[in-house]
């Protein structure tokens, strides 16, 4: 009955495209679970960390050594009693902890974990992860407008004006990279990280790695920008009035934010899930060091910066919100636009255009 | 309805203004908050991020400290003390004993002084490692919260090693101390402040040359010497502003003229240098314990002054003995009938006809010896281990004359419930004994008309006058520097609505 409705060609493509629909959404499962795993524990890796820099111990009561915490605090949220003030604008508010946990799952698609290891391998990459990252700022902002307090509106003010600020630094301090690799692609700038002498990019473009570093911990809202969300000051910031599942929505995309940023450093600045080709050459260890598989180093150093998110956060105080607008606009922004002039006439002169 | 269009003129400036009119948000900030330091409130009005107008309110933590002292004799109002600032305790008990022994005139023993300077210099560490901590926190500092509480913990142990109590201590007596120090109290104390020093530099890495510490802190708040003196300002608040002013130097109490230090003072009056102050006075007090603890003399560690205060237990131990139960007996040859005692008697033990012997029905009595105390003729005699015997026993026991003891110890006994009940006699008069705490110049004023308890007791809280200064400090700076300027000050508000 259906010979000569659908020819043969036209039933290869439609089963062609349904695996790879359907392998899709698999895959998009398991990086879901697996990064909301790396979340629920990046949670207690930063507890016990600070936890030791501060003489106290961290969780320690559920489970051994606390390991059970993560699902413990996770079963909390699940079962508050869900709030929403009286005076809330409920679409918006009910939408906002969506939005920002939204953007901030999202950019997991295109960032290679390992060769090949990627949801959606496109050439704007770079692009796509600034564009999420400026759209979970939405979230933030609708949330303190809708919740109708003042403190979360001050935080939300607070969030869109530094998001912005950083974005544009962030975004230049990444200018480099593109330049020295020529694409937005992310495995692509791996790649080029490979063929490159030094193996990472953080040597030549220190600068873009210093700036891109400082913008990072802008952008996620983690000490010492953590201004949004200032608790001595605006109490919790934008998501005061968040309670249960909504507010460790929020909490969770805050958390995914801070892996997509460290996985931006560590595929545009140390070389993703490669090592440099001079470790590999040196006679054993080179040996030991290529067998190790990709994931691992990339993970390696994504739990670095992730390390250093707490570091930081268990040393220094928080800005204040005119210092940290004159920092982002005084001196990272020209700082990152002399480093484009100068990469790019380095490579022009490279090139042997000039 | 109306249209516009394209021939319409433009707007003025003055229309726009008028149209867009903007106004300020008016942002209550307490009393619940983390940052107002308890129950502060403080009511402002905000352009965007800056503070146009900041108003506090005070009062939330009001319990009538003032007129609670004026209903208990100055004995008992001691312990009241400890919930005035009760981050320093001990300070506030020393700073109401100092006051009530100079309007008593009592000599307080030296060994008893240069006790309380020690414990009151621990008070002061105590306090402002709390202030540190919580200052730190507010500015968005961590970790030297933790750090400070390693150290607070520490003295904490020492109080309950001294005394029992590890926040309201009421460890200091009108006329001394409490009780003797223990070897292991002094051997640990010792070892704090060998160690001391050391953990003020851990907390000093991690703050006094940071730079957003810095940023945060310099050129905030400022407040110049003239100023800082016509708002009332004491303690290290004013001695950030280049004020060397301590009431410790000036106008000595306990052991402060024999011990030798420093006092720290800032040149600029602003945040950092009011915390560079009281980080240089917590190395200064560390110093002062040692001395103390060095210096230290042997003696007796309350006043002799019996009429003032209360003497070791010991002394009335056959009379109140716990297991001796006594009974009091009206000698009905001499009882005039006058009526006092059946009036005093909680129990309603005492009858009696008017001009007539009264009785005690000794099934309702309760040993409360109110009568005997009361009794214009000292008729009432007690009998010890009296308690259910018959009455003929009783008349019998009480005209066989009395053992010389039991009558010492009976006279004592009468001395303390008059100082118990009524307070003792206290000459007329007026004063103000102001005491150094770490906050500042704690005051204690007290009008006496001769009665046991205060007419008025007023107290000076250095809190308060500082809290009232955080509008000129606050007003034109930003929503983060209101907390840098209420950590700075260091006010605590039980101190301050009292």
């Amino acid at each position: 009955m259906l010979e000569g409705a659908i020819s043969q060609q036209v039933l290869d493509t439609l089963i062609k495209h349904g695996i790879t629909i359907g392998l899709t959404l698999l895959y998009i499962v398991i990086v879901i679970s697996i990064a909301l795993l790396h979340v629920a524990y990046a949670t207690y890796f930063e507890r016990k960390s600070i936890g030791h820099m501060q003489v106290r111990l961290g969780p320690i009561e559920v489970g051994p050594h606390g390991l059970l915490q993560p699902i413990a605090d996770g079963l909390k949220l699940l079962f508050k009693e869900d709030i929403v003030p009286e005076a809330a604008d409920k679409p918006v508010f009910w939408i906002a902890p969506l939005i920002f946990f939204i953007a901030a799952i999202t950019s997991l698609a295109v960032v290679p974990f390992s060769q090949g290891w990627v949801i959606a391998d496109i050439n704007i990459a770079l692009l796509f992860l600034f564009a999420m990252s400026s759209l979970g700022a939405y979230g933030i902002v609708i949330s303190g407008w809708s919740s109708n307090s003042k403190y979360a509106f001050l935080g939300g003010l607070r969030s869109a004006a530094q998001v912005i600020s950083y974005e544009i630094a962030m975004g230049l301090s990444l200018v480099g990279v593109m330049i020295m690799a020529g694409s937005l692609n992310l495995s692509e700038i791996v790649r080029a990280q490979q063929d490159y002498p030094l193996g990472i990019y953080a040597i030549p473009q220190i600068i873009g790695f210093v700036v891109f570093v400082i913008a990072m911990f802008a952008e996620t809202s983690r000490c010492p920008f953590d201004l949004p969300e200032a608790e001595s000051e605006l109490v919790a910031g934008y998501f005061v009035e968040y309670s249960g599942f909504r507010f460790a929505l929020f909490f969770l995309g805050e958390y995914v934010g801070m892996f997509v940023m460290s996985s931006i450093a560590t595929l545009c600045f140390l070389g993703g899930w490669t090592i440099p080709q001079y470790l590999l050459s040196i006679p054993v260890l080179g040996g030991v060091l290529s067998a190790v598989p990709g994931i691992v180093w990339f993970l390696l150093k994504v739990y670095f910066f992730m390390f250093l998110y707490f570091w930081v956060r268990a040393t220094v105080p928080r800005y204040r919100y005119d210092q940290l607008m004159a920092i982002g606009w005084k001196i990272l922004i020209p700082v990152a636009l002399a480093n484009i002039v100068i990469t790019g006439l380095i490579k022009l002169y490279a090139t042997g255009v000039i | 309805m109306e249209r516009i269009s394209s021939n319409q003129p433009p707007l003025s400036e003055a229309r726009i203004a008028a149209e867009l009119k903007t106004r300020e948000i008016t942002l209550n900030m307490g009393p619940q908050h983390p940052a107002t330091h308890g129950v502060l409130r403080l009511v402002l009005e905000l352009d965007g991020e800056t503070v146009v107008k900041c108003t506090p309110y005070v009062g939330y933590l009001h319990r009538g400290i003032e007129k609670l002292g004026e209903n208990l004799t100055y004995l008992a109002a001691l312990p009241l003390t400890d919930r005035l600032d009760y981050v320093s305790a001990m300070n506030n008990n020393i700073g109401y004993v100092n006051a009530v022994e100079r309007l008593f005139g009592i000599e307080v023993p030296e060994r008893a002084k240069f006790i309380r300077t020690m414990v009151a210099e621990m008070g002061r560490i105590s306090n402002h490692l709390l202030w540190l901590g919580t200052h730190a926190l507010d500015i968005g500092a961590i970790t030297p919260f933790l750090y400070v509480f390693r150290e607070r913990e520490w003295i904490m142990d020492l109080f309950e090693e001294l005394c029992g109590a590890r926040l309201t201590l009421s460890y200091p007596r009108i006329g001394g101390v409490r009780n003797d120090l223990s070897q292991k109290f002094i051997d640990s104390l010792y070892e704090f402040t060998e160690k001391f020093p050391s953990r003020v530099d851990e907390y000093e890495t991690l703050l006094t040359e940071n730079r957003i510490w810095l940023k945060r802190t310099k050129g905030i708040g400022v407040i110049s010497a003239e100023e800082a003196i016509n708002l009332g300002f004491s303690g290290p608040t004013l001695r950030g502003s280049n004020v060397k002013y301590d009431v410790r130097k000036h106008a000595p109490y306990d052991a402060y003229d024999k011990v030798e230090f420093e006092v720290p003072v800032g040149f600029n009056g602003d945040v950092f240098d009011r915390y560079m102050v009281r980080i240089k006075e917590m190395r200064q007090a560390n110093r002062i314990i040692r001395q103390c603890i060095e210096k230290l003399p042997k003696g007796p560690i309350m006043a002799d002054a019996p009429e003032f205060t209360l003497q070791p237990k010991d002394e009335m131990m056959p009379v109140t003995h716990p297991a001796i139960e006594h009974a009091f007996y009206i000698d009905e040859k001499v009882c005039k009938g006058c009526g006092m005692c059946l009036r005093a008697c909680p129990a309603k033990a005492i009858f009696g006809e008017k001009k007539q012997p009264h009785k005690i029905r000794q099934e309702l009595c309760v040993a409360c010896a109110t009568c005997y105390a009361t009794c214009p003729f000292k008729n009432i005699r007690i009998i010890p281990g009296g308690k259910g015997l018959s009455e003929e026993r009783l008349k019998e026991l009480a005209e066989s004359p009395i053992p010389e003891e039991i009558a010492k110890a009976a006279e004592h006994l009468v001395k303390q419930f008059t100082i118990i009940r009524r307070g003792p006699r206290v000459p007329e008069g007026e004063l103000y004994v102001a005491t150094e705490v770490p906050k500042g110049e704690l005051g204690f004023y007290f009008v006496s008309d001769g009665r046991g308890r205060p007419y008025r007791m007023r107290i000076r809280a250095p809190s308060y006058v500082h809290a009232m200064a955080l509008p000129r400090l606050c007003e034109g700076g930003l929503v983060a520097d209101i907390i840098s300027n209420i950590g700075s000050i260091d006010i605590v508000l039980g101190e301050c609505d009292r």
